[in-house]
């Protein structure tokens, strides 16, 4: 009952929660991303339609299905990133705490301090370990420059990176191994305290040993973050995800545990895509 | 199915290729020929004199060029310093922030225009702009020349580095908070750094050897470079009318200065190579 107040206002509440809303509420979760009807548009070609999801607080959600279904597209709207190219946009609403972020007058800056972005590719800047992880720290807070090496330090323990890049912090941030650099991008995410990570394909160009680290990681940050990551890899989804969404062709299929979505999905569609059936 | 003998294929094979190579070597022939010319012919030209002393009339012993290194440096270092930042900042423009705009078409128009110019109309050009309302042949004149000439070589190749560095970095930037200039001078630009070096040194290159705008302009002096306000002593120019002139020992020092300019030019360009190879390895 104390849940219910928590969930997202704003102009829907007039209509009644969607699904998903209704089913972090049963189990007393409180919801810290939603969408509400969202669609995006390529142009003219439209990519989501009416995207209803809720993303909760300090839990981990996957975001599955097969290539083009729209996976990354959605992901993208949580931070705007989609902005920087002229010809997408997206409708419909993107609730960050009850806030609407899509509207123009919410600061990009601050929602991208709030809302950290992992992506496919791990791409350190061209500068030192440290600085890729300082850059974003001194850009966003006042600090010294003792601070801002406490801080570097503490993200690249959090990490799991520093004991291996200890030693050669003023070495490029491109000199490391591709799982070294994905660790990176995540402290450097991290060190900015944002409140949700979005993970975008992780660990697709990772090795099986730089993914298992990787995965750990999720396991750890969750107590902390609220992490939405979009992957490829079902067994992945299974082992780091607390809740599930299968997206087909741009629409939400199916939303639920992931426990729920892998042993026993509501949907025909889900079953045949997660028993490898298709995608 | 009929069997095609691949003899055929081979002879085409045979003759592109050795087309290719040939084609190549006729270019490297031509480039050692001049390289080894200017070499054997300046190199003879250059002593201690030729660094330190003004130019001397035809037939005295002595004498040298100092005036117009000098006065090279000065007009080529003016016309980097005027030209580069304007180049960059367009070349930022028409990469970040001009994809689909009219006014972003029309300037890589023009710079592409302007880049097949011949020098000769952008001394005519500056010539009118600066020389007929100031009255009299400056390096000023020289130097908007020259700048106007460096301006679109350097702003398209900005505009090529730049997009030649890959958007999930720009993303990945702008996904930390970055506002978009910051992304642009403390990401793209340090990951387009080499190129945008070798840009700008290649724009430095090209204009060090102009002649034709300098003739209309900076015309040339015999004396001490004193200020951009005079008509300002230049190598090229002087080569131009030492290797005209009669008189032996002048056509020597044409050599001679022919000598300094091109392994000036050949020194930046491979400086500029082993810098970038040092910096990526």
């Amino acid at each position: 009952m104390e849940m219910a107040h928590k969930l997202p206002v704003g102009p829907a509440t007039e209509e009644e929660l969607p699904a998903s809303a209704r089913l972090l509420a049963s189990f007393g979760l409180t919801s810290k991303v939603a969408t509400r009807h969202l669609d995006f548009y390529y142009g003219d070609t439209q990519a989501l339609f009416d995207n209803n999801l809720d993303i909760a607080l300090n839990r981990v959600t996957a975001i599955i299905g097969p290539s083009g279904c729209g996976k990354s597209t959605h992901l993208r709207v949580y931070n705007r990133i989609y902005e920087l190219y002229r010809d997408q946009r997206a409708e419909g609403q993107v609730l960050l705490d009850g806030v609407n972020v899509l509207d123009p007058g919410f600061d990009l800056m601050e929602l991208r301090r709030r809302v950290g972005m992992i992506f496919q590719k791990p791409t350190p800047f061209p500068m030192s370990v440290f600085d890729n992880v300082a850059y974003g720290l001194k850009m966003h807070y006042r600090l010294s420059k003792s601070e801002i090496a406490d801080r570097v330090e503490t993200a690249l323990k959090k990490a799991a990176l520093w004991d291996e890049v200890k030693d050669f912090l003023k070495k490029p941030g491109t000199s490391l191994s591709g799982g070294q650099q994905q660790r990176l991008c995540i402290a450097r995410s991290i060190v900015v305290e944002p409140e949700v990570l979005l993970m975008d394909e992780p660990c697709s160009a990772i090795d099986p040993i730089g993914t298992a680290k990787i995965e750990e990681l999720i396991n750890e940050l969750k107590a902390n973050y609220t992490i939405v990551i979009v992957t490829h890899n079902m067994q992945q989804a299974a082992r780091v995800s607390d809740f599930t969404a299968f997206f087909f062709q741009g629409r939400i299929i199916e939303f639920d545990t992931t426990q729920k979505i892998f042993t026993n999905p509501a949907n025909k569609q889900t079953e045949a895509y997660i028993t490898g059936r298709f995608g | 199915m009929r069997y095609r003998p691949p003899t055929g294929r081979k002879l085409v094979n045979w003759v592109v290729s050795g087309g290719a190579a040939a084609s190549a070597l006729v270019g490297i022939v031509f480039l050692v020929w001049i390289t080894w010319e200017v070499l054997y012919r300046g190199i003879t030209a250059l002593n201690w004199d030729f660094f330190t002393h003004l130019p001397t009339p035809p037939g005295v012993p002595g004498g040298g060029m100092a005036n117009a290194i000098v006065g090279t440096l000065v007009l080529t270092a003016a016309a980097t310093a005027a030209s580069v930042p304007l180049g960059l900042l367009a070349g930022i423009y028409l990469a970040e922030f001009a994809e689909e705009s009219r006014l972003g078409d029309l300037s890589r128009f023009s710079a592409n225009v302007l880049m097949g110019l011949p020098s000769i109309i952008v001394g005519v050009f500056a010539y009118a702009l600066v020389v007929l309302p100031l009255g009299n042949f400056c390096g000023y004149a020289g130097v908007v020349a020259l700048a106007v000439i460096m301006l679109p070589v350097v702003t398209r190749t900005t505009e090529d580095m730049l997009r030649l560095v890959p958007n999930t970095l720009r993303e990945a930037a702008l996904a930390l908070g970055a506002p978009r200039w910051r992304v642009t001078l403390a990401v793209v630009f340090r990951a387009a750094k080499s190129g945008l070096i070798t840009g700008i040194l290649l724009a430095v290159a090209r204009v060090s050897g102009e002649t034709a705008p300098l003739l209309f302009t900076a015309l040339n002096s015999p004396f001490w470079f004193h200020s951009l306000a005079e008509p300002t002593p230049n190598l090229t120019v002087t080569i131009f009318n030492y290797a005209m002139s009669p008189y032996h020992d002048w056509q020597q020092k044409a050599w001679g200065a022919s000598f300094l300019i091109t392994f000036g030019v050949l020194w930046i360009t491979i400086v500029t190579r082993v810098m970038l190879r040092e910096r990526k390895g």
